[in-house]
């Protein structure tokens, strides 16, 4: 398949100057500049800023992102350059020859605090009742530059609106600093277009096309914008409190899930590095919380295996053995409501490649407010379902009209990682400390291939175990199971599985290259949408699509920051915690094979599955009304 | 006085043909010849022209471009209008020129929005050059093909700010961009660029019709050549005048019949405003540089109500992306209206003017760099005028 | 917007995209020439004219809302813009300003109900030798008084 590179939007001077691996050697030369009166060396073509990072001499930096292109425009991280007149702005500015330069001179601090001071006359609210509060990078700089007075002042009444359409996004202009970030990761990271720059001079704000309500456009939810915000101008919708609410009420059953990537970021919102595994200790403090029952999606990610494998060995079976050309293949996966957004305005005329699977989050919820309530003779209204995910888009999900296949909200709640670390405070618990506890039958136990739903390539993963399994009678050709094709950072990737030897009923199957590719971050979705329009996905049999770059781990309900670092050591805390499970199959679940027996009973893909765990989507398109 | 009568320079009729000329030397003599007569850019930034197109000419790429900057957006300036409607071979062939110098192919005029009208004249001049063959294919028979195209603003000062003037061209919000790189490596479309004014290619014409040497004979050591003043406000004759560098700002009011003059405005709003005890500075590079406004201000004249009107334009022309220049200029326009209700302590004001000399170093673009400039020269020169204000009256002291 | 409008529209962004190309750079050029037959680009416009480029429609509003010739708004048959900026204030911009408005019934900022007239304020418009200026669409007035405001604004039909 041919990929193609769209035209990029950025102009080439605007692009990030990438940083080569210094012991790379490409194009090696070096260059010895001068930092504070000291030298240093530093590779040609790298910023002044990554030299002082390499060297840590530290530089703030407010507009600044590693996701995103350059802007240099916030102005804080200027640094003072021997012979130029005026001050350089450090993110921006290249090495091409020896330079002699100071990070913090007089000229520079006062500058620096004449911005901060600047910035903050135009930001209106107070930190105490910002979402932001102790992690906002412009509260962290006026701290930084000690700034202990308004100087110029300070904006008394809202400017703007708060726009609080959307089920997913809440946007505060009041507290923007135009740092375009939000722009750049709307437009360029992601392709989606919702968010950019309108009007100009003072009157410049980040708007939506017509400054229509963000729920009237073609937001995603993906909240990447969320993630990449310094401020609280952009936030989630927060329910925590009707959260509380149900869990105060008495007559409420409150059965939570939590998402296979939670467990392996939320520690960040309590000081722990990236990359610590909290799964145990979470089960633990959302029981102290008063959660009446505590399951784990990962066993709604098996189910949704068991599902979307299915529906991939119906489909193929109907276009090979039947030969039924009306069957769309590649099948996409459903996982991602990101994704689905997006494919619903960008590409309607393709749903049908979309796999009919609801996602894990919407599956468990139908099934707790249907088997869950009969096995243990509640009604589903007295039910309360939450979520607790990495995404801002299944706020929206859980909200979408045809999610209700109980005939009441398969989901009533959705809250992201940040929430419910929020919340775990306010119940006044220290997380890292609990000791470590085990999910609530009969959803508790989930195999190791549902866990890893949580970094890009894991759907894909999971659903080869089982497939190849159910095919060839054998286990995945690959050492401890790791698919390693499926899995990395690279944003998209392509590779195959021969089914060889194939049981009788599969013969049709038999040497079939089966074909799978995985992107994730919809501007890597646009890629794989407009090769499948091209007719390049001919020969492809399965797409893995997550909307976030870096998948869950990386979603935009996640704790800020983020980085390519932070999503790597998210991404491994998960590959390290399904190397140690016992099952790591799906279909090897016991708990999924009696939810068939019991429940299900018409088996995968089967009539009331198709009722319960199978959804159909939306031509959206793109024009705003 | 230094004043000379016969107005040569601008005047084609006077030259011998320039083009003719650039085509019997090479790229690299045209650029030695600018470059040794010692053009700095008219526009007002003064960066010398020489240099620019050498850079531009050893550049390696498929493609180049011709730009000159006819956004002529600076309050008090009209000479570009003047230029372009009546010495338009000058401009056009002086841009053929500097096609043929840097060995580019496509030359765009971006002529500002408000300009418009013109655009009927120069289009029509374009089409006779190329039923001259002075311009398209293979021109005058020298292997050379160069078109020029016209494009127009839509009203926005800062895409005179040669970058954002770039990312108009591309479609974009008029916003400058980062440099380096420069336009000279990666301008209109990720090619070699040159951007330069109008004037600047008139000039160029006249170097290569008289030669650097002649050139080089007008004005001072490190501004040469005569320069285009447009001069309005207050004084008898308004216009376009033609004048060496090095001429100071009194032989100059003299010169336009000026009176009872308060205060010069030398280099429109982004300029600086020249009291009367330094009128015996001089207009160049090395002084008092400009672009080519001069706004004359007499004794009746109110300087803050000037600077209001300075900051006002700032706070809606600024292009909004860099926070000093965003924000600052809107600091600065409140302060100015403190002033005038008497509610500026002159502790405040020198906050204000500290502040400007931040965005002066800090915000990313000639724009922001300038737009403090009158703001801390009028409050500088007229303090006890300044500090006279009550309630939006200004109690004596004018 | 009726079809007729809706068609009219794609139609002449299709011509004007043959034209001048469907690269990014052509978008100026498309939005003043959709400015200048319409009085304003709607946003219908705003998003066919992305398709046709291939861009995200909110940057094509990015775009409208930066310069000040386009407007989302329908605008009058004749846009009167007044310079305000230094020099014609000095020559008497606050007279023509009152004249302005009193003679058109319109504020600065304002269309006419009948769309046939739209009064601005602009920056500079490189008259200053001359002022106090006006620009009538395309057309410049320069060294105004009340009186000639009245003349000029009588011929406008």
């Amino acid at each position: 398949m041919e990929i193609n590179k769209t035209r990029a939007r950025i102009p080439i001077s605007q692009h990030p100057h990438s940083v080569m691996k210094q012991d790379g050697g490409e194009i090696g030369a070096k260059v010895t500049i001068e930092i504070n009166g000291k030298p240093y060396s530093a590779q040609l073509g790298t910023t002044i800023l990554e030299a002082c990072k390499m060297n840590n001499i530290h530089i703030p930096t407010l507009c600044y992102h590693e996701d995103l292109c350059l802007a240099g425009v916030c102005r804080i991280c200027v640094v003072e350059i021997e012979g130029m007149r005026t001050l350089q702005a450090s993110c921006t500015y290249p090495i091409t020859n020896p330079l002699k330069l100071w990070t913090s001179s007089e000229k520079v601090r006062k500058a620096r605090r004449h911005i901060l001071d600047l910035l903050l006359s135009e930001h209106y609210g107070e930190c105490y009742s910002c979402v932001r509060n102790n992690n906002c990078a412009l509260q962290r700089l006026a701290k930084e530059y000690g700034v202990d007075f308004y100087r110029f002042g300070h904006i008394t009444q809202p400017r703007y609106e708060i726009d609080r359409s959307s089920y997913s996004v809440v946007r505060d202009m009041n507290k923007c600093v135009l740092c375009k970030r939000c722009v750049r990761t709307c437009i360029d990271l992601q392709e989606v277009g919702v968010l950019e720059a309108t009007r100009k001079g003072y009157s410049t704000l980040i708007s939506t096309f017509m400054d229509k309500p963000l729920a009237d456009v073609i937001c995603i939810n993906c909240g990447q914008c969320i993630n990449r915000c310094p401020t609280g101008a952009l936030h989630a919708k927060d329910p925590s409190d009707e959260v509380w609410e149900s869990i105060d009420s008495p007559t409420k059953h409150v059965v939570v899930q939590i998402a296979p990537s939670i467990r392996a970021s939320i520690g960040e919102e309590f000081g722990l590095p990236p990359g610590q595994s909290m799964t145990g200790q979470l089960v633990t403090a959302l029981r102290m919380m008063g959660f009446d029952r505590v399951f784990d999606t990962d066993f709604a990610a098996d189910l949704t295996i068991i599902e979307e494998g299915t529906e991939l060995l119906l489909r193929l079976k109907r276009k090979i053995l039947e030969g039924d050309n009306s069957v769309k293949l590649p099948q996409f996966t459903s996982c991602s409501p990101g994704w689905i957004k997006y494919i619903e305005h960008f590409y309607p005329e393709y749903l049908d490649y979309l796999s009919t699977c609801k996602s894990p989050q919407q599956m468990f919820g139908a099934v707790i407010k249907t088997f869950y309530a009969n096995e243990y003779g509640l009604h589903p209204g007295d039910i309360v379902t939450v979520a607790v995910m990495p995404c801002s888009a299944k706020k929206f999900e859980c909200n979408r009209p045809e999610m209700n296949s109980s005939g009441y909200k398969d989901i009533d709640y959705g809250l992201t990682t940040r929430e419910l670390a929020q919340m775990i405070k306010e119940a006044g618990i220290y997380l890292p400390e609990l000791p470590k506890n085990h999910f609530d039958k009969p959803f508790g136990d989930a195999s190791g291939a549902g866990l890893i739903f949580g970094a890009t390539g894991g759907v894909m993963e999971a659903a080869l175990r089982t497939v190849f399994e159910i095919v060839t009678g054998r286990e995945v050709p690959f050492k401890n199971l790791d698919i390693v094709p499926c899995r990395g950072m690279d944003g998209v990737r392509q590779s195959s599985i021969k089914l060889e030897n194939v049981k009788p009923e599969w013969k049709f199957l038999e040497g079939i290259e089966l074909k799978f590719l995985i992107a994730h971050g919809t501007a890597n979705a646009k890629r794989v949408m407009e090769a499948l329009k091209n007719g390049g996905l001919n020969d492809v049999h399965f797409v893995e699509i997550m909307g976030c770059p870096g998948g869950c781990i990386g979603g935009g309900g996640q704790p800020i920051p983020t980085s390519p670092e932070i999503r790597r050591k998210r991404a491994e805390a998960i590959y390290n915690e399904d190397a140690e499970l016992p099952i790591r199959k799906s279909h090897e679940n016991p708990h999924i094979n009696y939810i068939y027996e019991k429940f299900l009973t018409d088996g995968p893909c089967g009539h009331l599955s198709h009722r319960l765990l199978h959804t159909h989507y939306i031509k959206r398109g793109k024009y705003i009304v | 006085m230094p004043i000379v009568n016969d107005t040569v320079f601008f005047d084609a009729k006077k030259h011998g043909e320039a083009l003719e000329k650039a085509f019997l030397l090479t790229p690299q003599q045209i650029v030695m010849d600018v470059r040794d007569a010692g053009l700095k850019g008219r526009g007002g930034a003064g960066f010398p022209t020489g240099t620019k197109w050498m850079l531009a000419l050893s550049a390696n790429a498929e493609n180049k471009f011709v730009v000159c900057n006819a956004d002529e957006g600076e309050p008090g300036t009209f000479k570009d209008r003047v230029l372009l409607s009546e010495y338009t071979k000058l401009v056009f062939e002086g841009m053929v020129i500097a096609g043929y110098a840097i060995q580019a192919q496509q030359g765009i005029v971006y002529l500002r929005g408000e300009y418009s009208y013109l655009l009927n004249h120069l289009e029509a001049y374009l089409d006779k050059m190329r039923q001259e063959n002075r311009l398209g294919n293979n021109i005058l028979g020298s292997g050379f093909s160069f078109d020029i195209e016209i494009r127009l603003g839509s009203g926005a000062y800062v895409c005179g700010e040669e970058t954002a003037l770039i990312e108009s061209l591309e479609g974009h919000r008029g916003e400058a961009r980062n440099r380096p790189p420069f336009p000279v490596n990666t301008g209109y479309l990720g090619y070699p660029t040159i951007v330069n004014n109008v004037e600047t290619f008139a000039c160029a014409y006249i170097i290569l019709s008289k030669g650097a040497e002649w050139f080089a004979k007008y004005g001072t050591e490190k501004s040469k050549g005569m320069k285009l003043i447009s001069v309005s406000g207050d004084c008898r004759k308004p216009g376009v005048y033609e004048v060496p560098f090095g001429i100071t700002i009194k032989e100059l009011l003299e010169l336009v019949g000026a009176e009872r003059t308060k205060a010069v405005q030398v280099g429109g709003a982004s300029g600086i405003c020249i009291p009367m005890s330094e009128i015996n500075r001089n207009i160049s590079f090395e002084d008092v540089p400009t672009g080519g406004s001069v706004i004359i201000f007499n004794e009746t004249r109110d300087m803050l109500g000037v600077l209001r009107n300075f900051m006002e334009f700032f706070v809606e022309e600024s292009c909004g992306q860099c926070s000093p220049c965003r924000i600052g200029n809107k600091k600065l326009l409140e302060g100015v209206e403190l002033i005038e209700q008497g509610k500026a302590s002159y502790n405040y004001i020198r906050e204000l003017i500290s502040l400007g000399q931040s965005m002066q170093v800090a915000s990313k673009c000639g724009l922001g760099q300038s737009s403090p400039n009158p703001f801390i020269s009028i409050l500088t020169h007229f303090k006890d005028e300044i500090m006279s204000y009550h309630n939006g009256e200004n109690n004596g002291n004018k | 917007m009726l079809a007729q409008e809706k068609n009219a529209l794609i139609y002449e962004i299709e011509a004007l995209t043959k034209k001048l190309g469907s690269g990014r750079e052509s978008l100026l050029p498309i939005l003043q020439n959709i400015q200048r037959k319409f009085g304003y680009i709607s946003d219908f416009a705003l998003q066919e004219i992305a398709r046709y480029l291939d861009i995200h429609p909110v940057e094509v509003y990015g775009v409208v809302s930066f310069y000040s010739h386009l407007s989302v708004e329908p605008k009058g048959k004749y846009i009167i813009r007044l310079c305000k900026t230094i020099s014609c204030d000095l020559l008497g911009k606050e007279a023509i300003a009152r004249t302005l408005e009193k003679e058109l019934g319109l504020k600065f900022g304002e269309t006419s109900k009948d769309k046939k007239y739209t009064l601005e304020y602009c920056n500079c418009i490189g008259m200053c030798d001359q002022g106090p200026a006006v620009l009538i669409n395309e057309q410049v007035h320069t060294r105004l008084t009340p009186s000639k405001v009245v003349e000029i604004l009588g011929k406008l039909k």
